[in-house]
């Protein structure tokens, strides 16, 4: 398709260049994410290739000792109370909001959406003097309402996408059949919509999982997430222990985010 | 809203100088107020000493006045034994209370509403006659800092376009098979967090990291470089980050142009290069300027990046907006600068709604 039928010689070296250009894009974005994995197995003590020999060691200290156990604890605690969270609201107020009569639609968008975009130090110093007078500061529920904010949006955007292949009509013929409001949305739109909201949830628990900013405001020290464990490490003394724990979020986050956007894809394409 | 407010809302000083506000509520602001405001802050200092909050007031009438805190806390070392007349006279043995500065500084202080910090964000100041000045070079930071901001924001927005553009149109015209696995290889990265990313990073720009070993291998360079905590490793590694949302809007873009339109114009006799410029610019143009916008409105918020892998001289303004919150504990200022920072971020972003359409927002 890039070469008309009968290529000139110019253009044949001008896609050659752009297949040696877009080369080493490619390559300029997947090595320095796969560089860290085989760093992880190294035996040594240093990020020099050769690797001295490979070894398990690296993760032996990230999931064996306390410090780092603790870190994982407190991620997980986090994430799955952001997901539960965020994936009620963020679905709620997707079905809100695709309904074309629902007032201030064009309003509301850009509002919801907008934690995508401010600083996320702008939301952490926010949340930080919020919570801090309400007295929700270093506490667990300060950081998972927190992440919700930052999380949400994910789940409205994914929701709102599946629900505008969703036919309104199925919700008054279930009226009609005597099924009350509650019964309809669980037995008709939630099993019709669920890629989506799956899909949402997936992305709001890596948006947590992820996240170490807010933390580094909200968390006092014992409840110190996997991230900000890492960037502590990194501002203190580089040890291949963090290359362990990138690895680890790393396959953990393309794990979850690959499996939201099939999910997402089909969601999208089964109810049209 | 908060965050506004603990910018332009800072009654610190009020409230620590109760009698102080009282005595210069009718003073005019020309040369020494009378005896009795002398007499009155007298009276708060040693109300301060003996609740234990001079120090506190010390700190942020330092904020306004350089050089307060020491003289403020002298003046209460000697005000301990001292009543009455004696206090009067120990307050006029401190030159420091009879500048000219000073009182101006404690009177705008006693205002608990106050463009201060607002004003010092952006580097300005009331002078002594309530006109708006800059502030001295020596002491103007601010503009520097969003200066930086915007610099590097820029810089990584034009790398990412230069890398990301021809990928986007080769991605778009190959075979759907490639396609698929070249927008993985885009996806991927994506995908992982930005700490993640930025750690490969910080193992990579080592001195004696890959990138090193890369450049002394094809001859670029014959001596190792120092590319941790520098300008040129931070904008490589938040180009690395950004080329995704640069690309993608890009490649959503392309996807939906017929390669017959191409096709029709080099029949109708165009050269490449027109063609491409006269058939194809006009029409990705919109998906250009969305992965653009959204790198640079990013870009202005980043935190994590500079403040791993930039040196003390590639803070962003996030860097000092944190380090006043952890580090300094002044959160007037902190408040200050996320406000400017904020607004800066959402005009753009409301351009960006208005011109582009929010649509453009959704990258996969």
């Amino acid at each position: 398709m890039l070469l008309s039928p009968y290529p000139t010689t110019s253009e044949r070296i001008r896609i050659t260049l752009l297949w040696i250009w877009c080369g080493l894009v490619i390559l300029f974005l997947l090595v320095p994410i796969i560089i860290p994995v085989p760093l992880s197995f190294n035996s040594g003590a240093f990020f020099i290739f050769p690797l001295e020999g490979i070894s398990t060691r690296w993760y032996e200290v990230v999931l064996g000792t306390q410090r780092w156990q603790s870190a994982i604890g407190n991620s997980l605690i986090v994430a799955f109370g952001t997901t539960v969270i965020a994936t009620t609201l963020g679905t709620l107020t997707a079905i809100a909001l695709s309904d074309e009569k629902f007032p201030g639609r064009r309003i509301i968008m850009p509002l919801l959406l907008s934690p995508l975009i401010v600083p996320v130090v702008i939301t952490a110093v926010g949340s930080y003097l919020f919570y801090a007078r309400v007295g929700l500061a270093s506490t667990y529920a300060g950081i998972i309402l927190a992440h919700t904010a930052l999380a949400s949006p994910f789940v409205v955007v994914t929701v709102g996408a599946s629900l505008t292949g969703f036919d309104r009509n199925l919700m008054r013929a279930a009226a009609i059949s005597g099924a009350k409001p509650l019964t309809s949305f669980f037995r008709v739109m939630l099993p019709l919509i669920l890629p989506g909201v799956l899909s949402g949830a997936a992305f709001a628990f890596v948006t947590s999982f992820d996240e170490v900013v807010v933390v580094q405001f909200l968390a006092s020290a014992g409840q110190r997430t996997m991230p900000l464990e890492m960037f502590i490490g990194l501002r203190e003394k580089l040890s291949p222990a963090i290359t362990a724990a990138a690895t680890l979020m790393m396959g953990l986050s393309i794990l979850l985010l690959l499996v939201a956007n099939i999910l997402a894809r089909r969601g999208r394409k089964a109810p049209a | 809203m908060l965050l506004l407010s603990r910018a332009v809302y800072d009654p610190t000083i009020a409230d620590a100088l109760p009698k102080t506000t009282a005595a210069l509520a009718g003073w005019n602001g020309q040369g020494l107020p009378g005896d009795d405001a002398f007499a009155a802050l007298a009276a708060d200092l040693k109300d301060n000493q003996a609740k234990g909050t001079a120090y506190e007031l010390a700190k942020s009438l330092n904020a306004r006045l350089p050089g307060a805190r020491s003289q403020l806390l002298k003046t209460v070392r000697k005000l301990e034994s001292a009543d009455g007349q004696a206090a009067l006279d120990a307050m006029k043995s401190v030159p420091f209370w009879s500048a000219p500065a000073t009182w101006p500084a404690i009177q705008s202080g006693t205002r608990s509403f106050t463009s201060f910090y607002l004003l010092s964000a952006l580097d300005l100041r009331w002078n002594a006659d309530g006109a708006i000045e800059r502030v001295p070079p020596e002491q103007a930071i601010f503009i520097q800092v969003f200066l930086r901001t915007f610099f590097v924001a820029a810089s990584v927005t034009l790398a990412t376009l230069i890398l990301g553009f021809p990928l986007a149109y080769l991605i778009a015209n190959v075979p759907k098979g490639l396609a698929a696995i070249l927008i993985v290889a885009v996806l991927l990265p994506f995908w992982t967090s930005i700490l993640v990313r930025t750690a490969a990073w910080t193992v990579l720009l080592q001195k004696f990291g890959l990138v090193n070993d890369f450049l002394l291998l094809i001859g670029v360079t014959s001596d190792r470089l120092d590319l941790m905590y520098s300008r040129i490793g931070l904008i490589i590694a938040m180009t690395h980050i950004q080329l995704p949302f640069t690309l993608l809007p890009i490649y959503s873009v392309m996807r939906t142009i017929p390669p017959s339109q191409m096709k029709a114009a080099y029949s109708l006799g165009a050269r490449p290069f027109t063609a491409f410029r006269r058939v194809y610019i006009p029409q990705v143009f919109p998906g250009v300027m969305a992965g653009c916008m959204l790198t640079f409105i990013l870009c202005l918020g980043y935190y994590i990046t500079p403040a791993l892998i930039g040196g003390a001289s590639d803070q962003l303004i996030s860097n000092f907006i944190a380090n006043y919150v952890n580090v300094e504990l002044n959160w007037e200022m902190a408040a200050a600068l996320s406000f400017i920072l904020l607004v800066f971020t959402l005009a753009l972003f409301g351009i960006f709604a208005r011109v582009l359409g929010l649509d453009r927002l959704k990258l996969v």
